[in-house]
């Protein structure tokens, strides 16, 4: 079990490493690249929930843009409240020729209740919709496409209520995050530390979650749901429970976006956004909770540097970025570190194949059938050691992962 | 009057949903490929039409072309995806935003125009020819479909292969032939779909964008695979759409039919048809 | 297995490869002003929706950058354009804008279409005490000082369409809009405008964005029977509703249109045949006569192609370039401050005419042409206000808007 210790050593380190490099940052960078840091860190944030709810659980949410701009707005409104001052309306109110503030808006101004809505809206959306179609055992693509069109139905209502949500033009020009001036880099830091101190919360929490016994019985129920039934546990509650997290964590992250961006509008969360977020796990590695949040940022970053280089054909380079992790590391950046870290490993160590850690890549393809044999055991069982884990692409033969499956 | 018109605006908007879905019921229902680049297939027909500028001969050869670069997806790319309907979503979404960048280096950013042929244009009692037209392709595409799969070898073969590859296979079908032909024939009936969008819509390079979501609905509300499905749920889709938006504005019928769609794989998780099998997921 | 291998090496390496690529294009560059050139950004959406229209504005940008730079450039300095891509994202905007400032230290920002991508990227300008030229028509109430609006304001478009119609004779009104700012508070402009003027208001209608089913409205259209259509749908949807609109046989003799979102680009989209003889109202069109058009249609065609079209907005953005060169050879520097001063008054020959600089609000003087589209699809040219209109984007110089904020 050498091996496998060393491997969740060297995860340890590199966290630990990533940590202080996020913490350093803002020594490092100018202020405005700073500020791009903070953004990508928040669709980092989304990237623990989607690992939770798709890498673990193999809910493909495809309207993950739906959850981020309820708690966006949460926030967004309360912002926008502030920074119009008491008795006032906000800008785009004006523009719009409402006259009174909504009632919808009134509770918005107490920040204790807007902090509440950032995470209980989400939630209570994700539950509602979870409950309704996991329970009718709605899954795989149905469900990706039933998330999907709720992106798209959820962009039509926001901009077609204008007086209320901004329409098109969203909430912009927000100055002020609870006292800190957001228009002055060093006040600006700030936000930035709170990001980087939300996404560690997330991290560890993300963790917990997956270790404890929830956790297995999720990857349990991603690996042969009618299994897990027969054992007795009712896969919807589950599922809805993660479906739920995923959708609280999104929240916490668009509440983030509005302080650090500056804006919220329908663009950045219908049907081509939350593709995007769901991208850039599956960049990363989405069994992998350190993969999807690198991914997170490598993504962004990779976007933005192209788009700086090359602002009229990056697009053809991003299309081929899908292509080729798809083709060639189905399961991410992160795949192919602990893959190629196991086939390291496996020249010392061929008799003790599997890995743990952080990782929990089912034994053949992404979307696993015949790895399921062993799930429920786990799931049952009320060890903790990461061993017992399904173990990916075991010691030297990764070549086994490439077997047909049936569909 | 008002209500029989829009009863026609119902159906012609119904046609125009399962025309574009009609691909995709071979594409994602048959193959369980989420084909993003569905949309993209659309725009190759829709710029074919726009080359030849003759919406009739378009037809065949938008199939033709569609379906040949449907083939090559299929034999580059997505034959290697097969029972990965997830990961084929993410590797289609770069496809398409290749093609879409494609057409706007090859054909320009802005909007082209299509002429219609004088026959299309007018009307007959406040119905277009177009509209008329449109709806009387999707009914023959849907015909020859069924045709095909009923009375033609490959198209039992398909069926056969659809409902359960291994014992096709063993029973001597070349599943990988049925499937470079399923593709072709989804991809082909995309370019046919993108010829009639030209007749009401714009042509230009984010054409796809505005139709792969009511696609995908489509297909999920019809029953993955179910040529009857579909059919029922674009007209009844098309019907509910156009009396809500009549009734109340364009942006509430939309979120109307979502919420209806949602309500509705309540009853029938499935969908409208569901295929039966023993087969434990 | 070596084949896997292979295979995971060669996507680490791309990814590698794209990753540095993007380091490499972020690296810091020089202040803009500094060694022998200019920067000036130019940030449209390349990408995405918003892109048929706004890359052929940026054609107009980087062309009239060309010819200043042929005449020897601006204080004898070339002008280097740092082209971005604002990916029809309204947040991208506000980073692309960002960066142009911060990065690449550019003189001036050129750019913008949706009212959206304005509202983002206006705080940025403001706080960044930095410049940018918005050269596209839009709904006013607004002015903000670090914005030059070469575009028309609601009183140089939409109020001149209106005052057109009623001379024309016109009663009854329906407005159809995409569902956004602009035709929003346009509508709410032509409601009050009707008001005080007799006009009735019969229906008013807005769709999404993207929306290409006009079926539906046609319909209501037919129903309400209005004498004019006013049209404030936005891009791609002008093509359904047009359309449409010929398919269930109405045409300009019974219901005309007016649109101010449709110039010579959208008609080619459209199709000639389908929108011939319906109205637009605008600045400035290909047809627009003087010697300085001529030129700039000759100069557009020879580098980017004889068939291609010179409209409103691309001409407005080779206005905006024109003017704030202009304005920096009078202040005698690129600095912010001192352009912004000069810039006041400033009057050029430009394709449209004389064009003058509104010192009060950063707005231009323009004349207000209607046009009615012919069937070869250019524009010609039925009314128009003779003189330049001086801007008012808050309609304080009407007593029926008084009510409008």
């Amino acid at each position: 079990m050498t091996h496998s210790k060393s491997f969740v050593g060297t995860t340890t380190s590199f966290f630990l490493l990533a940590g202080l490099l996020l913490l350093a940052a803002p020594a490092l960078l100018p202020a405005f690249r700073l500020e791009l840091l903070a953004k990508w860190l928040c669709y980092a944030i989304v990237a623990v929930g989607i690992h939770l709810a798709w890498g673990r659980g193999g809910m493909l949410t495809l309207g993950q843009g739906v959850f981020f701009g309820l708690g966006g707005y949460a926030m967004g409104m309360h912002l926008k409240l502030t920074d119009a001052g008491p008795g006032q309306l906000p800008d785009f109110m004006v523009w719009s020729g409402v006259e009174t503030l909504p009632a919808l808006w009134a509770p918005f101004r107490n920040p204790a209740f807007a902090l509440a809505m950032v995470v209980v809206l989400p939630t209570v959306v994700a539950i509602l919709l979870g409950t309704l179609v996991f329970r009718q055992r709605v899954r795989g693509a149905y469900f990706a496409v039933l998330s999907q069109a709720l992106a798209a139905a959820f962009v039509i209502l926001l901009v077609g209520q204008q007086g209320l949500t901004g329409g098109t033009n969203g909430l912009t020009n927000v100055q002020f995050f609870f006292g800190l001036d957001l228009y002055d880099p060093a006040q600006k830091r700030i936000v930035y530390y709170l990001v980087v101190g939300a996404l560690g919360l997330v991290f560890l929490a993300a963790w917990q979650l997956s270790r404890s016994r929830l956790g297995r019985l999720l990857v349990a129920i991603r690996d042969g749901e009618d299994r897990v039934r027969f054992l007795g546990y009712d896969p919807a509650v589950v599922k809805t429970v993660v479906y739920a997290v995923s959708a609280a964590t999104a929240g916490i992250a668009g509440a983030l976006f509005v302080p650090v961006v500056g804006i919220l509008g329908p663009a950045d969360l219908g049907v081509v956004p939350s593709l995007e977020m769901l991208v850039a796990v599956a960049i990363g590695g989405r069994f992998s909770l350190g993969g999807a949040i690198g991914g997170a940022v490598l993504y962004n970053y990779a976007s933005t540097g192209l788009s700086e280089t090359f602002p009229s054909g990056w697009t053809y380079l991003q299309g081929a970025m899908f292509i080729a992790v798809m083709l060639w590391a189905p399961r991410g950046l992160a795949g192919l570190f602990s893959s190629g870290w196991s086939w390291i490993g496996g020249f010392r160590e061929r008799r003790f194949p599997g890995s743990g850690g952080l990782s929990s890549t089912p034994a053949s393809l992404p979307e696993p059938k015949a790895a399921s044999a062993s799930a429920p055991a786990q799931a049952t069982s009320s060890t903790t050691s990461s061993a017992s884990e399904p173990a990916p692409a075991s010691g030297p033969a990764p070549s086994s992962a490439r077997g047909e499956v049936p569909a | 009057m008002a209500v029989l018109n829009q009863l026609f605006i119902g159906a012609s908007m119904g046609a125009v949903l399962l025309l574009i879905a009609l691909g995709l019921t071979f594409t994602f229902g048959q193959m369980g490929v989420i084909n993003m680049a569905h949309g993209e297939f659309l725009l190759v027909g829709a710029y074919t039409a726009y080359l030849l500028q003759n919406v009739v001969l378009a037809l065949p050869v938008a199939f033709a072309v569609a379906g040949a670069l449907g083939l090559v997806l299929e034999r580059l790319l997505i034959r290697r995806f097969y029972g990965r309907p997830l990961d084929t979503l993410l590797l289609t979404f770069g496809v398409s935003l290749i093609l879409q960048q494609l057409a706007r280096d090859i054909f320009g950013a802005p909007n082209v125009g299509v002429t219609a042929p004088a026959w299309l244009t007018g009307g007959i009692g406040g119905f277009p020819y177009s509209r008329i037209f449109i709806l009387v392709l999707a009914l023959a595409c849907v015909a020859a479909i069924s045709l095909y799969l009923t009375r033609m070898k490959q198209g039992r073969r398909m069926r056969a292969v659809m409902q359960n590859r291994q014992l096709a296979a063993v029973s001597g079908v070349a599943t990988e032939r049925v499937d470079q032909l399923t593709f072709l024939i989804g991809s082909g009936l995309a370019g046919v779909a993108g010829v009639a969008l030209t007749l009401i819509g714009p042509v230009g390079p984010s054409l796809g964008t505005y139709y792969i979501v009511d696609a995908f609905l489509i297909v999920v509300a019809g029953g993955l695979g179910q040529l009857r499905g579909a059919v029922i749920a674009a007209f009844v889709l098309g019907v509910l759409n156009s009396f809500v938006e009549f009734w109340t504005d364009a942006s509430l019928a939309k979120v109307v039919v979502f919420a209806v769609i949602v309500a509705f794989l309540q009853l029938r998780p499935q969908g409208l048809f569901v295929l039966r099998s023993r087969a434990l997921t | 297995m070596s084949r896997g291998l292979r295979g995971s090496l060669v996507a680490v390496g791309l990814v590698a490869a794209l990753t540095t690529t993007g380091c490499v294009g972020s690296a810091p560059s020089e202040a803009g002003a500094s060694g022998d050139t200019i920067k000036v950004g130019v940030l449209h959406s390349l990408s995405g929706t918003m892109a048929i229209s706004e890359v052929t504005v940026r054609d107009a940008e980087l062309l009239a950058i060309e010819e200043i730079n042929a005449k020897g450039g601006v204080l004898g300095k070339k002008l280097e354009p740092v082209v971005e891509d604002g990916a029809s994202d309204w947040p991208t905007f506000a980073e692309k804008a960002q960066k142009l400032i911060s990065q690449d230290k550019v003189a001036t920002v050129f750019g913008g279409w949706t009212s959206a991508s304005r509202k983002a990227m206006l705080p940025v300008f403001e706080r960044n005490k930095a410049l940018l030229w918005y050269p596209v028509q839009y709904e006013g109430l607004e002015s903000s000082p670090y914005i030059f609006y070469t575009g028309a304001t609601t009183n140089q478009q939409i109020v001149p369409g209106l005052d057109y119609l009623k001379e024309q004779g016109k009663k009854s009104v329906f407005l159809v809009g995409s569902d956004y700012v602009f035709p929003r508070t346009a509508n709410k402009i032509i409601k009050a405008y009707a008001a005080a003027n007799g006009m009735e208001i019969v229906g008013e209608e807005y769709t999404p964005l993207g929306h290409t089913e006009y079926s539906t409205v046609v319909n209501k259209l037919q129903q309400a029977k209005p004498d004019a259509v006013f049209n404030t749908l936005n891009g791609d949807s002008n093509v359904a509703f047009f359309k449409s609109l010929r398919g269930a046989g109405i045409t300009a003799e019974t219901m005309p249109t007016v649109s101010v979102s449709v110039a010579e680009e959208e008609v080619a989209g459209i199709g000639p045949d389908n929108i011939a003889g319906h109205l637009v109202a605008w600045n400035y069109y290909q047809t627009t006569t003087g010697a300085t058009n001529d030129a700039f249609v000759a100069a557009f065609k020879a580098t980017y192609g004889a068939n291609k079209v010179t409209s409103d907005p691309m001409e407005a953005g080779y206005n905006a370039v024109k003017l704030w060169a202009a304005a920096a050879e009078k202040a005698g520097t690129v600095e912010v401050e001192p352009v912004k001063a000069a810039a006041k008054g400033i009057a050029l020959d430009l394709p449209e005419g004389t064009v003058t600089i509104d010192g009060e609000n950063q707005h231009v003087f323009k004349t207000a042409r209607i046009g009615l589209v012919q069937p070869d699809g250019q524009i010609k040219e039925v009314w128009s206000s003779g003189a330049p209109i001086k801007p008012d984007p808050y309609l304080k110089g009407y007593d029926w808007a008084a009510g409008l904020s």
